[in-house]
């Protein structure tokens, strides 16, 4: 227990430091992402370039930290947008039941009878490249694991003495929900949503990797990883440092995500 | 027999929604078909006539019955790119995929059942530890970033693999880890916690206060309840694998049905995306039907149940 709490704040202390590494970008390696340089091409890493350059003599360096802040701004939005429409709509199922449990129940089935990363792939392709489509596109299938969790949170409370007690008093269905069942919920929902940003990371790399993310010339660390695929034997560089870049970053989610399990008590909830 | 039929039936309304989601994808989001199949540039007659082609300017509902009759005749168009029908191009396609998804479950299964196990018997020991590691790898390290690692490891600096292309076993070695990965970190994460909650039943204490072996305790008592959330798993996990697929053939140039998604997408043949995505689908909706009745053929709770 001990040993996971520690790997959890390591976790957290690792999201932290590349939360600013992305804010501060510009000043920690204050070379424009973006700036073409010919005829440095695919030079190794060297002082003034760490991480050396790419196919167009771009900073490889500037490029992975200003990678940080699309994988984070992709996934925060992801997971923001899934964890409020999927609790909302999961939690008035579970409490209300009926028709509108039976048919949020069925809808998820449908959209889960698809392998997620292949309906993201299909909506990305037909809504164009851009990074507000790889949002939407991941948010489309996203929801759906808050709103069944939520869903059996609530479900297991709705018959509790307190509940019913806030019903006698007169509150009504957003009431009950928003002040006395959804915040029961919160901490499933809170794990569930650090493991889902590693996910949702993971998914927007994989999009851009196939051309379907963010458009070029932004500095997506799946877009680098394919942009270095052709020049993996002189320039193994491109390839290595985006996906270190990304290995970490999900590590860290990872790492506290499995901390925060066990620190609110949710495992089994989750698992 | 009754519990097979009955959830052959349950399967209908999923397919039906499997193929209503399809038929919406292109239908109902912003823009025209013809027009983004065609490219900007297209002339308005050359998109009016595809339109037409493709029952654009008939009604939505007539449109929907349409499609929903063709796909029961394995009729979904005709592949602007190939110049074939839909269901051959991915009928050829679809072995491949297929093989690769095998290699890299039996992989899966093969690694992470000792692993697992190990590690549920030995908590602490070496073997647990390299259990965490590929826990770990499978979880962090995504397929797109290890096929080129292993690509240039094995196949460009060692020259063990070929770098791409399908053909005999040592094509298919590098594809296959590089799918199998993250199942297996799955798969070996849940072997050795359902594992490790089984040996601390009762049954167990038992078994081992009546002087059984801890090899046949855990062989024959504890593995036969750990391994069914196991199944059930990799069952599920046969879905990703079909998704993973269309990134790891890309990789390796894996002439399958994921390879062709991606072609079908650069070329704007959406008729063939709209088939491959059903046909992806419903391999998936089958797989989930097929580990189901295993679960209950081998579970007798679930049976008792219904």
């Amino acid at each position: 227990m001990a040993a996971r709490r520690r790997a959890a704040v390591a976790g957290a202390a690792g999201l932290v430091l590349l939360a600013f590494a992305g804010i501060g970008a510009g000043t920690l390696v204050p070379i424009d992402p973006g700036a073409t340089q010919l005829a440095e091409r695919l030079r190794p890493p060297a002082a003034g370039h760490r991480f050396g350059q790419d196919s167009l003599g771009r900073d490889v360096a500037a490029r992975v930290l200003h990678g940080a802040r699309i994988s984070l701004a992709v996934g925060s939005a992801t997971v923001v947008i899934s964890l409020v429409v999927g609790a909302f709509l999961g939690a008035l199922a579970g409490y209300r039941g009926g028709w509108i449990d039976e048919a949020l129940t069925r809808l998820i089935d449908v959209l889960l009878a698809f392998p997620g990363l292949l309906l993201a792939i299909a909506l990305a392709a037909v809504l164009g490249p851009s990074v507000g489509n790889v949002v939407v596109a991941l948010s489309a299938l996203g929801w759906t694991g808050y709103a069944r969790l939520a869903r059996a949170e609530v479900a297991s409370l709705r018959r509790r003495e307190f509940v019913e007690a806030a019903e006698g008093l007169g509150g009504g269905t957003f009431r009950i929900l928003a002040r006395h069942l959804l915040p029961l919920a919160a901490p499933a929902l809170v794990v569930q949503a650090t493991f889902g940003m590693a996910g949702a990371i993971v998914a927007e790399a994989s999009l851009s990797f196939l051309g379907l993310g963010a458009p070029a010339p932004l500095p997506s660390w799946g877009a680098m990883i394919e942009e270095g695929r052709p020049f993996l034997l002189v320039a193994p560089h491109l390839t290595i440092f985006p996906g270190l870049a990304l290995a970490a970053t999900v590590l860290c989610l990872q790492l506290l995500g499995d901390g925060l399990c066990d620190l609110l008590d949710v495992r089994r909830r989750v698992d | 027999m009754r519990l097979v039929a009955r959830r052959l039936v349950l399967l209908v309304p999923t397919l039906l929604g499997v193929a209503t989601l399809v038929f919406g994808f292109l239908h109902l989001l912003p823009g025209d078909p013809a027009e983004i199949m065609l490219g900007e540039s297209a002339a308005p007659a050359d998109v009016a006539a595809l339109r037409r082609d493709l029952g654009l300017d008939r009604p939505l509902a007539a449109q929907y019955t349409r499609f929903i009759a063709g796909a029961l005749r394995g009729d979904l168009g005709r592949s602007i790119a190939f110049q074939a029908p839909v269901t051959h191009v991915i009928v050829a396609r679809y072995p491949a995929t297929l093989e690769l998804a095998a290699a890299a479950f039996v992989l899966a299964v093969a690694l992470a059942l000792p692993l697992g196990i190990a590690g549920a018997m030995r908590p602490g020991s070496s073997l647990d530890r390299a259990a965490r590691l590929v826990t770990l790898a499978g979880a962090c390290v995504p397929s797109f970033w290890l096929g080129p690692m292993l690509i240039f490891v094995f196949s460009m600096e060692l020259g063990w693999f070929p770098v791409s292309g399908r053909g005999g076993l040592a094509h298919l070695v590098l594809p296959a880890v590089t799918l199998g990965l993250a199942m297996t970190g799955v798969l070996v994460r849940l072997t050795r916690t359902s594992l490790l909650a089984a040996l601390g039943d009762g049954y167990v204490r038992t078994a081992r206060a009546k002087g059984v072996g801890e090899w046949r305790v855990v062989s024959v008592h504890a593995l036969r309840n750990a391994l069914l959330p196991v199944t059930t798993v990799a069952g599920l996990q046969v879905g990703a694998l079909l998704a993973g697929a269309i990134i790891t053939e890309t990789i390796f140039a894996w002439p399958g049905i994921g390879r062709l998604v991606v072609q079908a997408i650069d070329a704007r043949d959406y008729l063939l995306v709209q088939g491959c995505v059903l046909a992806i689908g419903l391999t998936y909706v089958a797989v989930n039907t097929l580990t189901d009745l295993l679960q209950r053929a081998i579970d007798p709770r679930l049976r008792d149940g219904g």
